[in-house]
C-alpha cells in the first residue's frame, strides 16, 4: 500500500472539470477531480451510475466524445501534461503507454480479425519489433493470461471464444505494449460470478509482475476491496473521499460511503433491513449548492448547504464538514 | 396464515427446447437433432407467506424455470402446481401470480402513463366496478411502493431505474397477486437503491403474506431475502434447503465455489486461489455429474454416474463426494 501524493505518482489528475455543452447551456459532469496513481498502484474509482466514475477514466485516455470536453484542470502522466495534446499524439499514448479493458469484452475485440493479429497489430503499432517477434509476443502473452491451447486459439476469432476467455483476450490486448497503467472499466461487470474471480485475480497478478498500474472503476464495493490497494468514492461528478480500502471500507468518513457501504446485503449474516440512503443521485442540471450529497446526507447542517466543502489532502481524506470520524491530513 | 402451507409444488419437471438446424442442413450434414436440456428433472416446494431463491449462473435454467412457473414456458415433462389458498378477504383459490422483471427500462410501455400501466390488470381482470374507484386504487397503490398519488400522470421515461421498479411492483399487486415470481429484481440496480427496493419487498411480504420465487446471480441479496434456496447447475438442482443451513454449511461443491467467489468487502485485499473452468454449454453437458471437470474433489466415478439429489436432514444434496 503506497499511497502518498504527488511526487513519485505515475498519474496525476487535479482539478478536472468535464462538461458536455448542451441546448440548455453547459452541464458539468466532472467537478474539480483530483486522483493521484502510484506506479504499480490499484487504485479503485468507486460510484453508482451517472457518479462520473466512467467518464474519468474516458477523460485520461482521452476518449471524450463530443460535446464532452475537458473545461478545466490538467491531467499528467510521468510528469507529461497528457490532457490538451494533439489528437495523434495521444494516439501513441493510447496503447503504449495507457491501455485499456472495458466492460463487454465483445466490443471491444474486432470480430473480423483473429485475435492474434489483433495483438500483433498493436504490438507493431506501438514496438519497434519484426512481426515474427511480435507474433512469438503475441502468443507468449496469450499463455500468460491462460488461454489454454494457446498455439491453436491464437488464429481464431473472438466469437469463438467464451465471455471469460475474451476478457483474457482483451487482458492481454491492454497488455500487449507494456503500458505504465491500466483503465479498466467495470472489467468484469458482464462475466459470471465464478469467472468474475479469475479474471480479478489474474489482472492483479499479471499487473503485479509487470508492475502496472490499474485505475479500476468499478460499481462494486466488493471487486474493490479485494482487489484495490486505494480507493476514491465518487458522487455526482466529485471525489467524496480516498483512503485506503481498508481504511474507507471500514472507518468510511464521508457519510454517502457509509450510506453505500451499510446498503451491500452481507453473506455472512441475515438481517431483516438494510440500511437504506433515501432519495436519489440528483440530475447534473440540478447538483444542490454546497455538497452535493446534503439533501439525502442525515447530519446535513446549514454549512453543507452554503459552502462546498473540499477534499484537502492526506492518506484517508474525504470532502465532508463534518465527516464521520477524524481524518489524519498530511 | 399457517406459515406451512404449500402454495406451490413442482414435480419432476422438465423443459427441453429442440435446438436443431433445419431438417434439411441436418440431412445434408448427418447431424442428428440437436436438443437444449435447459431445465431437468427438478421438484420443491414452495410454503405460503415465505421467500423461495434460485441461484445459479447464466445458462444453467433458473429464468427458464421462472417462466414455467409463470405459465409462459410449457414443462416438457413434470407437473407445476399451485394449491387453493384462502386469502385475506376470504375468497378461496388458487394463488394469483405476478412476475417482476429484471429490466425496468424494458419492462414498462415507454408510451403509457403510470396510471394506466397499474391499471391495465386493475381493468382487465375487472377488480373494481368504476373507473374512480380504478383510480383510487392506483393512487393507493403508488403510496403503498413508496411513490405519490400524482405520479400516475407521468411516463415511465420520468422515473429513474429503482423509481421504475417501484412501479412494476406496483403493478404486480395490482392483481391482488399472492405469489410474486421476481427474475433478478435489482441486478440492474444502483447497490443503495438495491437496498430500497430489497426493504420494499421485505415490507410488503410482511404486510400481504406474499410469497415470493426469488431469482438471482447475487448471493449477498439471496441470503437477505430467503428462507429457502437451490443452487442450480446446467438445469438440475445440486444443493436445496433452509437458507441459514446452505449458507452455513454449503455441502456441495459448486456452492462452495460460489460462496467462495463472492467479493467481499469484510475482507479486504483476500488472496484467493482462482478456481478454474467455466460453465459447460447445456447442449453437451458432461457426462456424470455435471460439474465434475471443475471440481477438486471429484473422483472416477463423478465422470460416470450422475448423483441423485437425496436427502441430508432439511438439505436435499447432489453429491456422492460430500
Amino acid at each position: 500500500m503506497t499511497a502518498m501524493a504527488v511526487p513519485q505518482s505515475l498519474l496525476s489528475v487535479r482539478d478536472l472539470k468535464v462538461v458536455f455543452d448542451g441546448r440548455h447551456g453547459p452541464l458539468t459532469a466532472l467537478d474539480g477531480v483530483s486522483l493521484d496513481i502510484a506506479p504499480g498502484e490499484i487504485l479503485g474509482v468507486v460510484g453508482e451510475s451517472g457518479a462520473g466514475k466512467s467518464l474519468t477514466g474516458t477523460a485520461v485516455i482521452g476518449l471524450l466524445d463530443p460535446p464532452g470536453r475537458v473545461a478545466g484542470g490538467s491531467i499528467h502522466l510521468n510528469g507529461r501534461r497528457i490532457d490538451n495534446l494533439p489528437a495523434e499524439a495521444m494516439r501513441l499514448v493510447r496503447g503504449k503507454e495507457i491501455g485499456a479493458i472495458f466492460q463487454d469484452p465483445l466490443t471491444s475485440l474486432h470480430p473480423l480479425l483473429r485475435v492474434g493479429d489483433q495483438i500483433v497489430e498493436t504490438i507493431l503499432a506501438h514496438l519497434s519489433v519484426s512481426r515474427g517477434e511480435a507474433r512469438t509476443r503475441a502468443l507468449r502473452l496469450l499463455k500468460e493470461v491462460g488461454i489454454p491451447a494457446a498455439e491453436t486459439r491464437i488464429d481464431h476469432y473472438p466469437h469463438q471464444f467464451s465471455g471469460g476467455m475474451r476478457q483474457r483476450v482483451v487482458i492481454a490486448l491492454a497488455l500487449c505494449a507494456e503500458p505504465k497503467l491500466i483503465i479498466a472499466d467495470e472489467p468484469t461487470t458482464a462475466l459470471d460470478v465464478s469467472i468474475q474471480a479469475q479474471i480479478m485475480s489474474l489482472l492483479k497478478g499479471l499487473c503485479r509482475e509487470h508492475g502496472t498500474a490499474i485505475m479500476l472503476v468499478t460499481h462494486d464495493m466488493g471487486v474493490i476491496a479485494e482487489t484495490a490497494d486505494r480507493v476514491a468514492v465518487m458522487y455526482a461528478g466529485r471525489v467524496v473521499e480516498v483512503g485506503p480500502v481498508r481504511d474507507v471500507t471500514r472507518h468510511p468518513s464521508h457519510p454517502y460511503t457509509a450510506g453505500l457501504m451499510a446498503s451491500i446485503p452481507s453473506v455472512h449474516a441475515r438481517h431483516r433491513h438494510l440500511n437504506q440512503i433515501d432519495g436519489a443521485m440528483p440530475r447534473l442540471n440540478a447538483i444542490p449548492k454546497g455538497c452535493a450529497f446534503n439533501p439525502r446526507c442525515g447530519s446535513c447542517r446549514d454549512r453543507c448547504r452554503d459552502e462546498r466543502p473540499s477534499l484537502g489532502a492526506g492518506l484517508h481524506i474525504a470532502a465532508c464538514h463534518f465527516p464521520l470520524r477524524e481524518l489524519v491530513h498530511g | 396464515m399457517a406459515e406451512t402451507e404449500t402454495i406451490l409444488e413442482v414435480k419432476a419437471a422438465s423443459c427441453r427446447f429442440d435446438v436443431s438446424a433445419p431438417w434439411l442442413s441436418r440431412l445434408a450434414s448427418h447431424e442428428p437433432r440437436r436438443v437444449l436440456r435447459a431445465v431437468e428433472d427438478i421438484s420443491f416446494t414452495v410454503r405460503r407467506g415465505t421467500t423461495f431463491s434460485i441461484v445459479g449462473e447464466s445458462g444453467c435454467g433458473k429464468s427458464t424455470l421462472a417462466r414455467m412457473i409463470v405459465g409462459l414456458q410449457r414443462p416438457t415433462e413434470g407437473s407445476l402446481r399451485f394449491a387453493d389458498i384462502r386469502r385475506l378477504d376470504g375468497s378461496f383459490g388458487p394463488p394469483r401470480v405476478q412476475m417482476i422483471f429484471q429490466d425496468p427500462y424494458a419492462s414498462l410501455n415507454p408510451r403509457w402513463r403510470v396510471g394506466d400501466i397499474i391499471a391495465e390488470p386493475i381493468r382487465e381482470l375487472k377488480l373494481r366496478d368504476s373507473e374512480a374507484a380504478v383510480t383510487g386504487r392506483v393512487g393507493d397503490l403508488l403510496e403503498i411502493v413508496g411513490l405519490s398519488r400524482a405520479d400516475a400522470r407521468r411516463f415511465p421515461h420520468e422515473f429513474s431505474g429503482g423509481q421504475r421498479q417501484r412501479i412494476s411492483i406496483a403493478r404486480a399487486l395490482a392483481t391482488e397477486a399472492d405469489f410474486l415470481v421476481c427474475d433478478e429484481p435489482t441486478s440492474a440496480l444502483d447497490v443503495s437503491v438495491q437496498a430500497q427496493i430489497l426493504n420494499l419487498m421485505v415490507r410488503l411480504q410482511a404486510e400481504f403474506g406474499l410469497t415470493y420465487l426469488f431469482i438471482s446471480h447475487n448471493l449477498s441479496v439471496v441470503r437477505h431475502m430467503s428462507d429457502h434456496l437451490a443452487i442450480m447447475y446446467l438445469g438440475r438442482f445440486v444443493e436445496a434447503g433452509p437458507a441459514d443451513e446452505v449458507f452455513n454449511l454449503p455441502r456441495h461443491p459448486y456452492t462452495r465455489l460460489l460462496l467462495d467467489t463472492i467479493p467481499d468487502v469484510e475482507k479486504p485485499n483476500r488472496e484467493r486461489k482462482p478456481m478454474s473452468g467455466e460453465v459447460p454449454s447445456p447442449i453437451a453437458p458432461p457426462s456424470g455429474c455435471a460439474f465434475h471437470p471443475r471440481c477438486a474433489s471429484a473422483v472416477e466415478r463423478c465422470s460416470q454416474q450422475r448423483p441423485t439429489l437425496r436427502d441430508f436432514g432439511d438439505v436435499q444434496l447432489a453429491c456422492d463426494r460430500a
